[in-house]
């Protein structure tokens, strides 16, 4: 009992309840879901797979936006960002049709990722130096970005035909998986690496908790908040690269659109509060696979794309709702009045929050 | 002389005239550039063209006064259109009912993210996201093909022209006015108004002093739903479409459009006027372009861009000063 309930407290309770009850309706409802064959030349491939590949660039993403939402700010300037970055490599690597890249694509790669950690530099000048509000200050480079992610393409969808470009977010012959989920896979490790043999994870908090507090005991504040925008679009730089691989071209208007949202959410769902402070790198990864899972799960219903933020929005009120201590305390209050005759209903109410 | 420019700096209107001095010299330079800047029309058309964003202006102003925020207002006013559109197309209901349903429906559900910004304390911004993404799918999900309106009372409303002078206004223009001036009045000369700009200033103040905070809260977004549907009236008016994509990043020009009319993010300063300069600077850039003939439409995005940066440096820069200033002066007065 003592265990289910520390459980049930736990940050990861509600990521994973989610996850397993998405994953039980598609066991259910979608035949051969849990199915992983293996190919001849040694590729496995299967439902399950197809959610772990795709999610990888919402995992990458919600790594950053947990430092950032972790300090009390927010950048919603990483979905521009991702444009900006996947506009850059392709213009790089080149349009040419006979398969030749311009540019060599490792050079290309590391442009495009340098621009982003560049962006991300620029949110962190905003809101460390000019004290700007984070909402505000990654609002201009959101408004902005995408307009010179379209200067850069020349507002053309620039289509990359050399080969080896495909393969960053496809399959490396010999290799079992997708690239980009080893990517997403060796991000996380270095994250809580990081994370385990320094102390910047304790900064970042307590920078998040009480900025003057974390001032006066000696912690660089504003370097904090550099390093993390400046990671935060690092890796909105990395899903620049993963995303203009998949359709082989860099699309300014629809690249990571949008993502901003789900990275969001995929944080929020993992016990981040979104006041700041304390906050859980697992339950960010899992809210991340979460969130892909329900919008697999969706399309398969027959959702289409534009009509699924429906879905998402209610899931962000649920998930504020949950995280609030005023509505807990109005729900405390309520259980107080009604106990014993409504424990039924005070069930059904939370199933519903 | 010193003490006077700092004083000016330091004056509550110090971003309003710098945006108007822009304004001036921005369409000053048009003039000088092409001739057909000197048209009276072109001028109104900086109107017509944003007839629906001044609406929308306006009522995200209210929000950020008190220090909020609203991101679903360019959703709320594609759904405004959509559902217009469609209950003209599908059902005999006539044309005022119609456009009183849609007003009733935005402003209800400014009222309900109100109520939940208030309520249980959340943020605005992850609240009005969220409405936002509500509202586009919803839109999506009544019809992912435009829907056209041809109600003809409706298009005889879009194409009524009201002459002045030497050229022409539209009917959003006139909405656009009249909730202009309807918004300076209860800002500028009401209880409400007051209570709006002390919140801002700071909410437990406000709360201390035996303010209704919960009840302007609520009211706030309430004002802004209902200017996003008012918005959307004016772009059917402009359109006659409903459309998944319409209004698409508005949020943005409008909050764009504030802000470079000196209302200050952190709440509690900023006045109507401003914002409607602030449209009409965007306004401005868009015509240039449209002259221009060959800078294509990505460079509005940039330059809109560019100038919120400036802006909102700026107001961090004055109120670092203005802080300054009051230490100074309280300084002063001690010794």
């Amino acid at each position: 009992m003592e265990k289910m309930k520390s459980f049930t407290s736990s940050s990861l309770f509600l990521p994973v309840v989610a996850l397993v009850v998405l994953l039980v309706f598609n066991g259910i409802f979608v035949d051969g879901f849990f199915d992983i064959q293996l190919t001849e030349d040694g590729r496995l491939f299967g439902r399950i797979i197809d959610i772990l590949t795709r999610s990888s660039s919402l995992v990458i993403l919600s790594l950053g936006m947990t430092f950032v939402i972790a300090t009390s700010g927010i950048d919603i300037s990483v979905g521009a960002v991702v444009a900006i970055s996947a506009a850059v490599v392709c213009t790089l690597v080149g349009g040419r049709g006979d398969g030749v890249a311009e540019t060599p694509m490792v050079l290309a790669m590391l442009a495009s990722v340098g621009i982003g950690i560049l962006c991300g530099l620029w949110n962190g000048l905003l809101v460390a130096k000019f004290k700007i509000q984070a909402v505000v200050a990654t609002l201009i480079l959101m408004t902005a970005g995408r307009g010179i992610a379209q200067l850069l393409t020349e507002g053309q969808i620039v289509t990359v035909y050399y080969p080896p470009f495909a393969s960053i977010a496809g399959v490396i012959p010999g290799m079992p998986l997708p690239t980009n989920m080893f990517i997403a896979i060796a991000m996380v490790i270095f994250v809580s690496v990081v994370m385990k043999k320094t102390s910047i994870g304790l900064f970042i908090q307590s920078v998040g908790i009480n900025p003057t507090a974390a001032k006066y005991v000696g912690i660089n504040v504003t370097l904090v908040l550099f390093l993390v925008y400046a990671f935060s679009g690092f890796c909105a730089g990395v899903t620049g690269l993963i995303e203009s691989s998949l359709i082989r071209a860099a699309d300014a208007n629809n690249a990571g659109l949008n993502m901003e949202m789900d990275a969001i959410l995929a944080v929020a769902l993992g016990g981040t509060l979104l006041s700041g402070g304390k906050f859980y790198l697992g339950g960010s990864v899992i809210g991340a696979v979460t969130i892909q899972t329900l919008t697999t799960t969706l399309y398969a219903l027959g959702v289409s794309a534009d009509q699924l933020p429906v879905v998402k929005a209610l899931a962000v009120i649920a998930i504020c709702l949950i995280q609030s201590r005023k509505a807990r305390d109005l729900f405390d209050k309520w259980k107080g009045r009604h106990d014993g005759e409504a424990v039924a209903d005070s069930a059904k109410a939370v199933n519903r929050a | 002389m010193n003490k006077k420019i700092s004083e000016l700096i330091a004056s509550k209107y110090f971003s309003f005239f710098v945006t108007v001095i822009l304004f001036a010299a921005l369409y000053g330079a048009g003039v000088g550039m092409y001739k057909g800047f000197l048209k009276p029309q072109v001028f109104l058309n900086l109107f017509i063209d944003n007839a629906a964003l001044i609406v929308v202006t306006v009522g995200i102003t209210f929000t950020l006064l008190i220090g909020g925020i609203d991101l679903s207002v360019g959703a709320v006013l594609a759904l405004t259109c959509m559902v217009l559109a469609w209950l003209l197309a599908n059902t005999g209901i006539p044309v005022f009912a119609a456009v009183l349903l849609v007003l009733l429906m935005g402003t209800a559900f400014g009222a309900l993210q109100g109520y939940l910004i208030a309520k249980f304390d959340l943020q605005p911004f992850i609240i009005t996201l969220a409405g936002m993404l509500f509202c586009r799918g919803l839109t999506a999900v009544i019809s992912r093909e435009t829907i056209n309106i041809t109600n003809p009372l409706f298009v005889a409303m879009a194409d009524f022209r009201l002459p002045i002078g030497s050229g022409f206004v539209s009917m959003g223009v006139i909405i656009a006015i009249v909730a202009l001036i309807a918004a300076a009045v209860v800002l500028g000369f009401t209880r409400f108004g007051r209570n709006i700009y002390a919140l801002g200033g700071s909410e437990s103040s406000a709360s201390l002093m035996g303010l209704p905070v919960f009840r302007t809260k609520v009211s706030v977004y309430t004002i802004s739903g209902f200017c996003s549907a008012l918005g959307g009236i004016a772009y059917s008016l402009m359109m006659l479409t409903g459309y998944n994509l319409h209004g698409m990043g508005m949020e943005m020009d409008a909050i764009a459009s504030t802000v470079i009319g000196g209302t200050l993010l952190t709440g509690g300063v900023g006045f109507i006027p401003g914002a409607l300069f602030g449209v009409l600077i965007q306004g401005v850039i868009l015509t240039f372009i449209s002259f221009q003939g060959t800078l294509s439409a990505w460079w509005t995005k940039i330059v809109v861009g560019a100038l919120l940066c400036v802006f909102i440096i700026m107001q961090a820069f004055i109120t670092e000063h203005k802080s300054k200033l009051t230490a100074k002066s309280s300084l002063e007065k001690n010794s």
